[in-house]
């Protein structure tokens, strides 16, 4: 596993389609396009942001990225040449450790049954990481990397918070010595005290273990804070991708400024000028014609609902699927 | 293993029977006084302190009698409602801000649960009525109508094998018995187009498994509204949905509000949520107001370290912080709670004093007052 690659993970064109069935036979009558031509990368170290209303496919996008769900179509390539797809037995088995996932909600991802330090520790020694006579010492250094005493490794979940149950999450995750992490909503479920303890923990991690990690949310104030680029999703596209400072400072699509605008700040003096959306996400199975957005837009003409927007590059890496800023799709013109 | 003792609070099986007991007695004793018919109105009549309230608390203590130990979930609450104000109640998990708004509606899990001290002032008008002191009987008038409540998941407040229509004319056939069918029908719809559900009709005969998690959450306010009470409860209305579907209901009740002059008691721990809505904040930790105030006052110059503290671990959109404060330490077991102040083992800004008992509560201002002794000697006067 050589580091030389500056992204550890290309998306290139990913899809991934659910078949919707019907009838006694299970027959297909319709797809659902959770996530449709999305494509980004990811450089050693940083932190790629992803947001989006529920429903906009960027869990699927995660899933998708581990092959915990097979994608429909694309291309997701690891450290510049390992394709997840094309492993089999041996390979996979050994590549799996560098990838590693963190769930939402801590109270369903660990089982009742495992005391902590077998939690931890369990695919350390599936993997054969370190010798059985360092293991004890492997897991209780982990653990106090993540904020846990030695003592608790005999405790089971249940005695522990919604904060410590998540650290025990991060460290099983970073046991395995990963690459790369997928952070889905971590903090989502926790107290807002506890949801900063969480967030210095992951970036000390990051610092001190060389992560890269695809940090999933709907709390833009989280994402603006953790991340190093940041991506919009809408029903299964990606609108806007850029760096955080561009894409806050800058926000070119109609949704994104939407979105953003739409954050309530914790100071009673200032008054927004709210961009307040009507209607809500159209359902993914029935998506609307043209630009997706365009049921929503408030700066939608003709041709958004007749012509798929294409992704424009605006320079400094900042991508916008919009016809708005496209002059050749004919929007200025109407 | 010896810190695994000290650190956690196992009990033995027999002090547990024991406490389950004597628990018994107490909440059977509750249990009996509230759940009493006809009973005469001069009981539960009292007087507001100041008639501009639509609702007052007061010292208000609700206990969770549990088999390892009385947890006092809210442990003497005071603060007011004014008519046509906003009032929002933030704090962490567990703080007892949903509970202190449970006990005004007598929604507690009885009969563990169980208001054992204080008053809750309710002012209907002409009267006012002690909730702590109402039975059953008399709070089934109350609920629904003088008082209601949005509650957090739209899913699991309707029920999903009834029409949405069937619903509410339930809420108002209940309250206004008098009425006819078509007199509740026509009110229901009215209400399902106050809060701006264009095809009121159509959706008077749909299944709440057929609207969005916003539409549902219009139609519990539609619910909420359609008695016109005097107070709203909205507990954290808007956590379970996205930002741009929150910024819409949040939009709908200032908008309501304004017009139908009700009060509303915001429950949320999402201090963007409460900035832009409130005209008083009450700040709760473990049970107790730790600070309250007007919006402005709490928010532009907050005073007790929790509420600083709080502030500053949340990300703010737009303003760069490099580490994010996080408050250390975790909120004390609610079973045996100290008795000096609660704060003392997170707080970094002990004084001397913090040694001593619970702190009292200093006005800053008129409007500002703070649980925290850092404020006894400058200025601040000892109520």
């Amino acid at each position: 596993m050589s580091s030389t690659y500056e992204n550890v993970v290309e998306v290139r064109n990913l899809c991934k389609y659910f078949p919707i069935r019907a009838g006694l036979f299970g027959r297909v009558v319709g797809q659902v396009h959770a996530v449709e031509d999305v494509s980004f990368s990811i450089k050693r170290g940083t932190t790629m942001g992803l947001v989006g209303e529920s429903g906009c496919g960027k869990t699927t996008v995660g899933k998708t990225l581990l092959n915990l769900t097979p994608k429909t179509s694309g291309e997701v390539v690891f450290n510049g040449d390992t394709h997840l797809d094309q492993l089999k037995g041996r390979a996979l088995r050994d590549f799996r450790p560098k990838i590693q996932l963190i769930f939402q909600d801590p109270y369903s991802s660990l089982s009742p049954r495992l005391p902590v330090g077998e939690i931890i520790g369990e695919a350390v020694r599936e993997h054969h990481l370190v010798p059985e006579n360092e293991f004890d010492a492997y897991v209780s250094r982990i653990m106090k990397a993540c904020g846990l005493h030695d003592y608790q490794k005999d405790r089971y979940p249940h005695e522990f918070s919604g904060g410590q149950r998540q650290r025990i999450c991060i460290a099983r995750a970073i046991a395995l010595n990963p690459d790369f992490i997928v952070c889905d909503e971590p903090v989502s479920a926790l107290d807002v005290s506890i949801q900063a303890q969480i967030i210095n923990l992951l970036e000390d991690l990051q610092k001190q273990f060389n992560l890269t990690y695809l940090f999933i949310s709907h709390d833009l104030s989280v994402v603006q804070h953790i991340s190093d680029t940041v991506g919009v999703m809408y029903l299964g596209n990606m609108v806007e991708f850029a760096s955080k400072d561009e894409i806050f400072a800058n926000p070119l699509h109609p949704y994104t400024q939407a979105l953003f605008s739409a954050i309530p700040i914790p100071d009673p003096t200032v008054k927004m000028n709210r961009i307040i959306l009507e209607g809500s996400i159209p359902s993914p199975a029935n998506p609307p014609s043209g630009c997706k957005f365009h049921t929503r837009c408030r700066k939608c003409r003709g041709v958004c609902s007749q012509k798929v927007p294409r992704t424009l590059d605006m320079g400094n890496g900042h991508t916008v699927a919009c016809h708005i800023y496209d002059p050749e799709s004919g929007y200025g013109e109407e | 293993m010896s810190k695994k003792s000290n650190e956690t609070s196992y009990i033995s099986a027999r002090e547990s029977r024991r406490i389950s007991r004597e628990n018994q007695k107490i909440t059977k004793k509750l249990d009996k006084r509230l759940s009493r018919k006809h009973v005469p109105e001069s009981e539960y009549l009292t007087q507001m302190k100041d008639p501009g309230n639509v609702v007052e608390f007061d010292n208000l203590h609700t206990y969770f009698f549990t088999d390892v130990g009385t947890v006092k979930a809210v442990d003497g609450v005071t603060f007011n409602v004014p008519v046509g104000k906003t009032v929002g109640i933030v704090g962490e998990s567990g703080c007892g801000k949903s509970v202190t708004s449970l006990s005004l509606m007598q929604l507690v899990q009885r009969p563990n649960g169980q208001i054992v001290e204080g008053a809750i002032r309710l002012n209907l008008g002409g009267k006012a009525f002690d909730v702590a002191k109402m039975p059953i009987e008399a709070m089934q008038k109350v609920r629904g109508n003088v008082v209601s409540m949005i509650f957090q998941e739209p899913m699991t407040s309707l029920n999903p094998v009834f029409r949405i229509g069937y619903q509410l004319d339930e809420v108002i056939a209940l309250h206004n018995p008098d009425m006819d069918e078509d007199e509740v029908k026509s009110r229901s719809i009215e209400a399902i187009k106050m809060v701006g559900i264009a095809d009121a009709e159509g959706i008077y005969n749909r299944y709440p498994h057929e609207l969005s998690g916003g539409m549902r959450q219009r139609i519990v306010i539609a619910m909420a509204l359609a008695c016109n009470p005097r107070l709203i409860i909205a507990d954290e209305p808007t956590t379970a949905l996205d930002v741009t579907i929150q910024a819409q209901i949040l939009e709908l009740l200032r908008d309501l509000k304004s017009r139908i002059n009700a009060s509303i008691m915001l429950i949320t721990h999402d201090l963007g949520v409460i900035a832009e809505m409130a005209d008083y904040v009450v700040v709760m930790y473990a049970g107790r107001v730790v600070e309250k105030g007007l919006a402005s006052e709490v928010f532009l110059d907050p005073r007790h370290p929790y509420t600083i503290g709080l502030m500053e671990s949340k990300p703010v959109i737009n303003k760069k912080v490099d580490r994010l404060y996080s408050i250390p330490g975790a909120v004390p077991n609610p079973v045996n709670m100290p008795d000096y102040c609660y704060f003392r083992d997170r707080c970094e800004k002990c004084v001397e004093r913090c040694q001593g008992k619970y702190p009292p509560e200093i006005h800053v201002s008129d409007t500002h007052i703070v649980s925290c002794w850092r404020y006894f000697d400058k200025g601040g006067a000892e109520e």
